[in-house]
């Protein structure tokens, strides 16, 4: 997909040039280096580190001897499997996944969808509108939604005078529509940019041919912009993992929201406890579990044949 | 795939002159949307020119008596200024990381794109599985080593690791190798321009609009990261805006004058980013479909 278009070469020559040494090696150390650098010190150098650091336990003499480290295996992974708050937050962020990943999407699908269809005056405005919550940081979005819930302050006082939208039961889809509310915009625009990249006579004929708009929607449209929707859900999928400002915000609305409600909030509560070595192990499982979810779900959706 | 039974002109005229019913739905839908999406920003705007008093007094989503500016004063004024500082301190965390970073991830994917060197797939595999390491499990481990060096609770804690963007290399080598042509960089090679020059004058240009969007993906990036100053910074005047904002809504409980500054600090910490997003819409909208449709 990715590959350059090498221009046409008899055989032997294209053998003698891969013998030849590098060409602009010095312009190519000068491109990929500052990166590269950078890269390694911020991004393998911490991973390889958290793994060590989740190897080791901290042993002490007595009560109130010194501390020190030592190798202890598995030992903190064993606490991580038996951490029950934990996988109890990694099962919430799932349920809020299966729940909030497709309505998010369904709504940015369905309004790039309703802004190609040519039904819709105003596309300009309507496009800008709905991207505006991307630009408000997700701490900022969780203050203000906080307060629209906040039952003496909100002008949506007919809805929170009934319902508590802070109570345990609620709170967690209360969050879910902030996060809805920010990213809907972001993965309309991803989805409605793959949409005006197919060439109009894609659907031209079977527009001609009596095909609805809406069977020109799901037969043509949809499988067309498929890699797009392949991308947000990948992205979805991390982000919803990862989730931490919002609900860490939202701590200070209800009281419903422990510190340990998301698997990164767990992460932060032991970095702050300090327990160093199990908040790395739990930062190495968390990441683990990521890695598999999305990479799982890229492997899934090639094998079904879409892109 | 759909069977070709000919249609006269006239019926495809009639079809579009019955279709006042869907446009007025899909109208419908899109007002419906906008009111989710802008209504809660109109609230915080209404809310942010009211006093304190009539903030709860007065009907949420319309104007009492006019206080933006007494508000916008008090915010800048409580504590020495703080929240200018923390302005200050995004602006530069942000625009800083973000413009640094985009010019090393467009050199890294440049190259990665347009010269063959051994090494090359395997660094771009490497760097491609950085996408999917989520940024917030590197936060505790750096704030390990960091604090290894002493060097925790400072500026370059945050903004060292907020250069380094993965996505951006894949995004930059996208588009490099379908918008920079090799026949245009040998005939520069021929004119005597070195590959630096080149990449400069040349190849940068072409490849703007994949530039824009690799910058407003790691500006929005690095201005919601919360997690990584979160653990680093311990010293408020260090902080970035949204972290400050976080900080005083922790403490809206125990005093409550704080709560009209986070209404109005909120409006106004929304504000560098909507500009950035209208000044760059444009390219913007050209260049995130190239990292989609790939």
């Amino acid at each position: 997909m990715t590959q350059v278009a090498t221009p046409p070469q008899a055989p032997e020559s294209a053998a003698r040039r891969n013998r030849r040494p590098t060409r602009y090696t010095r312009a190519i150390a000068l491109f990929v280096a500052p990166f590269g650098v950078l890269f390694a010190l911020f991004y393998l150098v911490p991973i390889v580190y958290a793994i060590v650091q989740s190897l080791y336990v901290v042993q002490r003499t007595g009560t109130y001897g010194p501390a020190r480290e030592v190798f202890g295996g598995l030992a903190q992974y064993r606490l991580v499997f038996s951490d029950g708050p934990f996988w109890g937050s990694v099962g919430r962020m799932l349920a809020f996944g299966a729940v909030q990943v497709p309505v998010m999407l369904g709504l940015a699908l369905a309004l790039a969808l309703l802004l190609d269809s040519g039904l819709v005056t105003g596309r300009r405005f309507f496009r800008l509108a709905f991207f505006v919550p991307y630009a408000v940081p997700g701490v900022v979005a969780a203050i203000m939604w906080g307060f629209l819930y906040s039952p003496n302050l909100s002008p949506l006082k007919p809805i929170t005078s009934t319902v508590d939208l802070l109570s345990a039961d609620t709170v967690l889809w209360s969050i879910a529509n902030v996060v809805t509310w920010v990213y809907v915009g972001y993965n309309m625009l991803i989805i409605y940019s793959a949409l005006m990249a197919i060439p109009t006579e894609m659907y031209e004929a079977a527009h001609l041919d009596g095909a609805s708009r809406l069977r020109i929607a799901w037969s043509i449209k949809i499988p067309l912009v498929m890699p797009a929707i392949v991308l947000t859900t990948v992205f979805s999928i991390i982000g919803t993992l990862q989730l931490l400002a919002e609900p860490q915000v939202f701590r200070s609305f209800s009281s419903a929201v422990s510190s340990t409600y998301t698997p990164n909030m767990t992460v932060f509560s032991m970095s702050a406890i300090p327990n160093f070595n199990l908040a790395a192990a739990f930062s190495v499982v968390l990441a683990l579990t990521t890695f598999v979810l999305s990479f799982a779900f890229l492997k899934t959706t090639q094998r079904r044949g879409m892109p | 795939m759909t069977t070709t039974l000919p249609t006269t002109p006239a019926a495809s005229v009639r079809r579009h002159g019955h279709s006042t019913v869907p446009r007025s739905a899909a109208m419908l839908i899109m007002g419906v949307s906008t009111v989710y999406f802008l209504l809660p920003l109109w609230w915080l705007f209404v809310g942010a020119t009211k006093s304190r008093e009539q903030f709860t007094d007065t009907q949420p989503l319309w104007f009492a008596d006019l206080h933006l500016f007494d508000n916008v004063r008090e915010l800048v004024t409580y504590r020495d200024g703080v929240f200018l500082r923390w302005i200050l301190n995004s602006v530069a965390y942000t625009g800083g990381a973000a413009l640094l970073g985009t010019l090393l991830a467009a050199m890294c994917g440049y190259a990665l794109a347009k010269y063959r060197f051994p090494g090359r797939e395997v660094i771009f595999n490497v760097v491609l599985s950085g996408v999917l390491v989520p940024a917030t499990a590197l936060a505790l481990p750096l704030f390990l080593i960091f604090s290894k060096m002493h060097a925790t609770n400072t500026f370059w804690a945050v903004f060292l690791p907020s250069l380094v963007n993965p996505f951006g290399v894949y995004l930059a080598r996208v588009y490099a190798t379908a918008g920079v042509p090799d026949g245009l960089l040998e005939a520069a090679r021929i004119d005597g321009s070195g590959e630096i020059r080149t990449f400069f004058t040349i190849s940068a240009k072409l490849m703007s609009p994949a530039l824009v969007t690799i910058f407003l993906f790691h500006f929005v990036a690095v201005w919601n990261n919360f997690l990584l100053p979160l653990i680093m910074l311990s010293d408020e005047r260090l902080f970035p805006v949204t972290l400050g904002l976080y900080s005083w809504n922790t403490q809206v409980n125990q005093v409550p004058e704080l709560r009209g500054l986070v209404i109005v600090g909120s409006l106004i910490s929304i504000a560098p980013l909507a500009v950035a997003f209208l000044l760059l819409q444009r390219f913007w909208r050209t260049g995130i479909s190239t990292g989609a449709v790939k």
